[in-house]
């Protein structure tokens, strides 16, 4: 019943931070929310029994590829591009 | 008006195909043949306590390697975009660019070093207990040099200043690639097929010495990948 709710908790998170990422103009913020989605979804593979796909997601999504964005903002320039 | 209108199409379309996956679905009642084989059979025929690894390794195998093949593509296209420019303007004369950055790379924290210097070599080790333990608990290869690569990352943020000797990489990597292709060579030669992994003795089930060659070999993909992953991360951190 917790297991679920935290599932539940963690899911509806998951859609937030990647709507978050989508809109916010602050690209920082959209890496570091990108981060935790890839971190609640490796809780999620650890829950559903999927510790191999957890420890990649958790390596790789969460931690490699954040620092790899951040590098990348950092070599390039923020500039606003209005869209239509 | 015709742009809006195709959009609106599509999104019907793919809002249809969903509500007939939704409405159409119903739960597996059993496994399917090729699982069950797996299952079943994986334990006498390979040995590996981990059965995702003994599918990843030996019955995919060819897969992973093609998994391989592309990180190793990953990796030489960011080095190949990344370093051609740097080459160009060393030719131009000076190195403007690194002297900029001189000043604006600033030395870590205390706390930050002393605490990475403790834990460094930890997660090291850790992640190479992860790909020889590949066979008998969860993680292997990928995990493993992933683990080893956020060890470096570590470094990077801790000592800025560290540059990383290129040449312990290069060989490290293709060393591990060309050899992992050779023990596949010597499956085909020796066993049963491409990348079989039962030319070595399937020895005692559960011991770290077992399972034919896969500890072998997910060893070699862990190096392999750590070293790519290094890699990449060492063109991103230099300055452009």
């Amino acid at each position: 019943m917790i297991i679920t709710a935290l599932i539940i908790l963690m899911g509806v998170t998951m859609v937030v931070s990647a709507v978050f990422a989508l809109h916010t103009k602050n690209l920082l913020m959209a890496v570091i929310a990108v981060g935790i989605l890839s971190l609640f979804s490796s809780i999620i593979y650890l829950i559903m029994q999927a510790p191999d796909v957890a420890m990649t997601e958790a390596a790789i999504g969460a931690g490699l590829s954040t620092v790899i964005f951040l590098y990348a903002l950092r070599r390039t320039t923020d500039r606003d591009v209005d869209d239509d | 008006m015709i742009k809006r209108a195709l959009i609106f199409l599509v999104l019907a379309f793919f809002a249809w195909q969903f509500l007939l996956m939704v409405t159409g679905w119903e739960g597996l009642s059993g496994l399917g043949e090729i699982a069950r084989h797996y299952m079943e059979k994986g334990r006498e025929e390979l040995g590996a306590a981990n059965i995702v690894t003994a599918i990843v390794v030996t019955y995919r195998g060819l897969d992973t390697l093609g998994e391989v093949s592309v990180l190793f593509l990953a990796a030489a296209g960011i080095g190949f975009l990344l370093g051609a420019g740097r080459l160009s303007r060393k030719q131009d004369g000076g190195n403007a660019g690194g002297l900029e950055n001189e000043k604006t790379r600033r030395k870590a924290s205390e706390i930050l070093e002393t605490g990475s210097d403790i834990v460094v070599p930890a997660i090291a080790v850790f992640g190479v207990y992860i790909f020889v333990n590949g066979h008998l608990s969860p993680g292997g290869g990928f995990q493993g040099g992933a683990v080893i690569a956020s060890a470096i990352v570590l470094l990077f943020l801790s000592h800025p200043f560290y540059s990383l000797n290129h040449g312990v990489l290069k060989v490290t990597e293709s060393l591990s690639g060309t050899v992992y292709v050779g023990l596949g060579l010597l499956g085909l030669i020796l066993a049963g097929g491409f990348l079989d992994a039962r030319f070595l003795p399937v020895g005692e089930f559960g011991r770290i010495l077992s399972a034919g060659a896969i500890p072998v070999i997910y060893s070699l993909i862990g190096l392999k990948v750590g070293a790519e992953l290094v890699g990449i991360l060492e063109q991103m951190r230099r300055p452009s």
